[in-house]
């Protein structure tokens, strides 16, 4: 293993970037815009050869480690490495940032805030996400979790909506109590950790396979859980999201709903599972209740839903409920595919809300559906994106979220057939709300007033290509994540001591295979 | 008729793609190809795009036809071919490869998809020659073509599920595709979405399978079946029949199809006549080894094909509009193979051989009916036709072909088939059998109905309408599409042995039926006549009113679809959204006033914060410091 640094690298850069667009003189706004998008492309293309260097099949549980004492007096250091499901996150993180800065090129534009403060912020918010999914040590987990709050704040404070300000202070105090829990449940970790091995610690794999007393983990697991369910986030912690969502720009929608909230299920998969095996076990169904709750409840908001960025926002949270429910229904095939599915609901986010986001700024920044009708006459390259995202947000078979949606599914059914056969009929009402927006909006009469709305251009199409090639051929060649996954998803089932259900009557096949 | 091999069918050989075989993969990415380059190419493509759509499919059509040829040569037991392309989904013992399957009976559909694919692809560069999106449309067509090609070539039915759902797109497309029309956009999104609840079932199918035999590959599947308890079986048997049920438009999932007829005709013809919406039937016999040893499920596929067998005579039978009668006719002879398949090894064979001759008449009839339309300015009321065997009479001559063909009358092709199945339903019980003759009366009324106001009686026509005939690239297809009505049955039936051909896959048994079969022969063909006389009676040497009579209870409801919508909304529609309005209140009064009520009540009246707007960053550092504060008194307090 290579000792270069890759993870403080791929840090740095970005944060490099951000500092060098700070000191722009301001009249150089798309100098700013530039100097951003050159950092993010720089630091997308490490992560891609990053990316190449990582062994699926190495026995090492992180990759790219890095340790340095920070605080020794209480064990703290900064420790990062990455497993598959770190690296993918990450890579979905560097993916999607200089796409939202080429997508939000004009968003800044005649805002209160400074054009280069916007792009500045993204940048810091791109180091503070690889950060929270690099760390290793847990209290390091805890400083990039919390630090990440400071740059959306501002950028839904001082670059949202009319309401940025209520949104913005929602957003932030649903993350603090949640952030304060977790920490309570940190400083108890640390003190069980000191009073099992003598010296207490933060360090991930010192903490993993500790002999907590199971009262202990059932009160530290809630802890972590809670922050993590704001987060993600899970019914009924959810009412932070619409709001937030509708107040920002798209851009930063993107960054909230597509990457920063998956920091919620990669906590449970990375930190509730395997550090208190005994309470995940035992919360597990009051959890799988909140999912499947989740998964119908926001499908029938956002079928009621009049306003689009409200829509995907309680649609993410529908979302959200098949992604917690693959992770504790505690079987390899369901929690893959969580991670499958994170990967794709940024994707299909970003998709739904950027190509919205293109569409509102030609209406007068109207989010409501009624407000449009037949823009796919005047508009059909923004109309053929818009049933692209809308495709991958129902999980259309042959796109990557199909993927990931349908291994949640079997992997739920597979634990509990009543709970999958139950979760699988949301596929109905996705397929219901998703399709009425595209039929409102896109087809039809053209609306009064739409007549001159132009088509995307070039910069718009150049944003939104990627993530329609991405969302297409992963889901017909998925291997590329699932190669790099599945070794950190068996090793979590592993810890918490799982073992897939076998087959009742398996075929001749099967049992040649040893499985 | 050759000698028959009496068994259900076992478990043939795959063997590895050599050769031609191993163009399966090229067989698909062609149409694929046409697919990415016509929708992706922009406007630029318009001129020459549609060819590029036909020369695509016609170049599949033209590799299948020589896969034909050497499957033929092969030895029986050995026409299973696989090839597969690499690991697609895997994850804890689950592993599906992208691998397809050629044999008897995916070659059948093979041949089907791109020889009738290629001639409707021909007639639409007719049809569609005057519309600025053609590129578009045969973009989609060819989306559509290579979607069917993965359902029916996949070795799994996850990667089949792909095709199911990809099938499914392409109607949603389609059918959507004048969509500036509400009524279009409409339907297209109500045909999607009820096809959702098919997909709930072949979802839930495929897990059960999975959980089940540790593998969703046929091989696996069908081959472990026989160790499998009858429940589980039973299970999947009706999951899948779900599935079918919303992919073929069978009861209950039914309501979508004659709203897809807001579609172009020539879609109408591919997709919602010939190939698509018998996909249920493919699957149905495809999983023979699941229905053979699971009664129930395989009873309950005869109801629900009994039951849309005359549901969809009945709105055939009622229309005006001719799309939506021959889509009604749709539904009744989709409801025939699907009655057939539930017979298992008496008519698995005979629903596929339905299915062929099926899919090539009426792909005739809708193309047909398409240049009917063409001439009368795009109106379908057939009461507005009338007396047209005039003005065109290669459309006549050939919808005629079309028309003997589904009503049954000895040589057209659908004779041989149709009696078939009503054969292998007495072979069954003398019940069903009698059900399938009254409908093929019923059916042989509404067709004669239909040809009756469309070339018969007098001109009830527009007074700006011209009627005309199409041009060639339109009437080419349509001879070639009405020979195949007139010769199919019979060159299946004796030339290609199509019993033979399919029972290695399928399996094939005979039993006696109460009636001899010259008698089930002669009745059935007496009641077709009657049925025909009536229709010929009622609709040809009587005038048509321009408005339509009130009609019987029964016509008024077979006008409305049988209420399948009014169904449907009183007990889904309205409900979901009925639903989705008391969770919006609810969501924002109830949960978030409850949180925003706490958080005031926890974190200091959020909003008094409100309006310290300014003041918030400030704030914001000292709840920072406070935090950190605690964290290291609380460590220090640990330490101690």
């Amino acid at each position: 293993m290579s000792s270069f640094p890759w993870l403080t690298l791929l840090g740095v850069v970005p944060l490099v970037g951000s500092l060098v667009v700070v000191f722009l003189p301001k009249a150089k706004a798309l100098l700013a815009k530039q100097v951003a998008l050159a950092f993010a492309i720089v630091t997308l293309v490490l992560t891609v050869a990053m990316a190449l260097q990582f062994q699926a099949d190495s026995t090492a549980q992180f990759q790219f480690v890095e340790q340095q004492s920070w605080i020794p007096a209480f064990g703290i250091s900064y420790a990062v490495g990455v497993d598959g499901i770190g690296l993918v996150l990450v890579a979905l993180a560097t993916t999607l940032v200089p796409i939202v800065i080429l997508a939000g090129w004009k968003d800044a534009d005649n805002e209160r805030g400074s054009v280069k403060g916007y792009f500045a912020l993204i940048l810091v918010l791109e180091t503070l996400m690889i950060g929270v999914f690099a760390a290793t040590d847990v209290f390091l987990f805890y400083v990039f979790f919390e630090a990440m709050l400071i740059p959306v704040y501002f950028m839904i404070g001082r670059y949202g909506g009319p309401q940025r300000s209520y949104a913005a202070v929602k957003f932030l105090l649903y993350s603090l109590v949640g952030g304060l829990f977790m920490l309570a449940s940190l400083i108890g970790l640390y003190v069980v950790s000191a009073q099992i091995t003598g010296h207490g610690t933060f360090d991930y794999a010192s903490l993993v396979g500790l002999d907590i007393d199971p009262f202990a983990q059932k009160l530290l697991f809630l802890g972590f859980f809670f922050a993590f369910a704001v987060k993600a986030p899970l019914w009924p912690f959810h009412t932070w999201l619409p709001d937030a969502a509708a107040q920002s720009k798209p851009g930063t929608a993107v960054l909230l709903i597509g990457v920063l909230d998956k920091v919620g299920t990669f906590g449970m998969l990375r930190y509730c599972l395997p550090i208190f095996p005994d309470a995940s076990s035992f919360y597990a169904p009051i959890v799988i209740g909140m999912a499947l709750i989740g998964i119908f409840y926001g499908a029938y908001v956002a079928l009621g839903q009049n306003d689009m960025k409200r829509l995907f926002a309680y649609s993410s949270m529908s979302h959200f409920g098949f992604i917690a429910l693959g992770i504790f229904v505690f079987t390899s095939i369901g929690q893959s595919g969580s991670v499958v599915y994170m990967v794709a609901h940024g994707l299909s986010t970003a998709a739904l809300f950027l190509t919205a986001g293109f569409l509102m700024q030609r209406n007068k920044n109207s989010a409501l559906i009624s407000d449009y009708s037949g823009v796919n006459k005047v508009a059909p390259v923004l109309a053929g994106f818009f049933l692209i995202a809308s495709l991958s947000s129902l999980a259309l078979p042959g796109l990557v979220s199909f993927v990931g949606e349908f291994m949640v599914l079997l992997g739920s059914f597979q634990r509990y057939m009543w709970v999958g056969a139950i979760a699988t009929f949301g596929i109905v009402i996705t397929a219901a709300y998703v399709l009425r927006v595209y039929q409102k909006s896109m087809t039809g009469p053209l609306a009064d007033g739409l007549s001159g709305m132009k088509d995307l251009g070039g910069r718009e199409i150049t944003a939104l290509v990627p993530i329609a090639a991405l969302t297409i051929v992963l889901g017909f060649f998925p291997a590329p994540i699932l190669n790099v996954i599945n070794p950190a998803v068996d090793r979590v089932m592993t810890t918490i001591g799982a073992s897939d259900p076998a087959p009742t009557v398996p075929s001749a096949s099967v049992e040649g295979n040893g499985q | 008729m050759s000698p028959l091999v009496l068994s259900s069918a076992t478990l043939q050989e795959v063997t590895p793609a050599t050769g031609v075989f191993s163009l399966i993969a090229l067989l698909i990415g062609l149409p694929l190809l046409g697919a990415a380059v016509l929708l992706l190419g922009g406007r630029r493509t318009n001129k020459w795009g549609p060819y590029l759509g036909v020369l695509t499919v016609g170049t599949s059509a033209v590799i299948a036809i020589v896969m034909l040829v050497k499957l033929m040569a092969l030895p029986s037991e050995s026409r299973a071919i696989g090839e597969s392309l690499y690991s697609w989904v895997f994850a804890g013992g689950f592993q599906v490869d992208l691998a397809f399957q050629l044999d008897q009976l995916s070659m059948v559909f093979v041949l089907l998809i791109t020889i009738v694919g290629t001639l409707i692809h021909i007639y639409s560069l007719g049809y569609m020659s005057h519309d600025k999106d053609k590129r578009k449309f045969f973009g989609y067509l060819n989306l559509f073509v290579a979607a069917m090609l993965i359902l029916v070539l996949a070795n799994n039915f996850l990667l089949l599920y792909v095709g199911w759902e990809g099938v499914g797109l392409a109607s949603y497309l389609l059918i959507g595709f004048w969509q500036f029309k509400p009524s279009a956009a409409a339907a297209a999104k109500k045909a999607f979405v009820i096809n959702r609840v098919g997909d709930v079932g072949l979802s839930l199918a495929i897990m059960l399978m999975f959980v089940t035999f540790g593998s969703v590959t046929f091989s696996d599947v069908f081959g472990s079946a026989s160790q499998a308890s009858e429940g589980t079986l039973t299970a999947i048997g009706l999951l899948l029949l779900l599935a079918a049920c919303g992919k073929s438009a069978q009861f209950p999932l039914q309501a979508w199809l004659l709203d897809a007829m807001e579609g172009p005709t020539p879609v109408s013809a591919l997709i919602h006549a010939a190939t698509m919406v018998t996909a249920g039937v493919y699957l149905i016999a495809r999983s023979n080894a699941i229905f053979d040893r699971a009664v129930w499920a395989a009873t309950a596929v005869i109801i629900v094909g009994l039951i849309t067998i005359f549901m969809g005579a009945t709105i055939g039978s009622a229309k005006d509009d001719i799309k939506k009668s021959l889509a009604g006719s749709t539904m009744s002879q989709i409801g025939y193979m699907v009655l057939a398949v539930g017979l298992g090894p008496i008519g698995y064979v005979f629903a596929i051989f339905h299915l062929l001759t099926h899919g090539v008449f009426k792909a005739g009839l809708f193309l047909g009916a398409g240049s009917v339309m063409h001439g009368m300015n795009d109106n379908v009321n057939m009461r507005r036709y009338g007396a047209l065997r005039g003005a065109m009479g290669i459309t006549f001559v050939t919808f005629m072909a079309g028309y003997l063909a589904i009503i049954g009358i000895p040589p057209f092709a659908g004779y041989w088939s149709k009696d078939s199945i009503v054969h292998a339903a007495f072979e069954k019980s003398t019940l069903i059998g009698v059900l399938t003759i009254i409908a093929a009366g019923i059916t042989g009324f509404y067709m004669t109905r239909m040809v009756a106001m469309t070339f018969f009686g007098k001109a009830r026509w527009e007074d700006d309408a011209h009627p005309h005939e199409s041009p060639k690239v339109m009437t080419i297809p349509l001879i070639i599409l009405a020979i195949g009505s007139t010769f199919l049955g019979l060159a299946l039936l004796f030339w290609g042995n199509i019993k033979t051909w399919l029972e290695p896959v399928l399996g094939l048994t005979e039993a006696e039926t109460a009636l001899p079969e010259l008698a089930i022969i002669i009745i059935t063909l007496s009641v077709v006549i009657i049925g025909a006389i009536i229709g010929w009676v009622m609709y040809a040497r009587r005038a048509v009113p321009i408005e339509a009579p009130r009609g019987s209870w029964l016509t008024r409801a077979a006008r409305q679809d049988l209420y399948g919508d009014a169904v449907n909304d009183a007990l889904v529609v309205r409900p979901s959204y009925h639903l989705a309005r008391v969770l919006n209140w609810f969501d924002s009064r109830a949960v978030d006033g409850f949180v925003n009520g706490t958080a005031a009540f926890v974190g200091g009246a959020s909003g008094r914060m409100r309006k310290y707007q300014s003041g918030f960053a400030r704030s914001y550092a000292l709840s920072m410091v406070g935090g950190a504060v605690i964290v290291v008194l609380a460590l220090v307090l640990v330490r101690l």
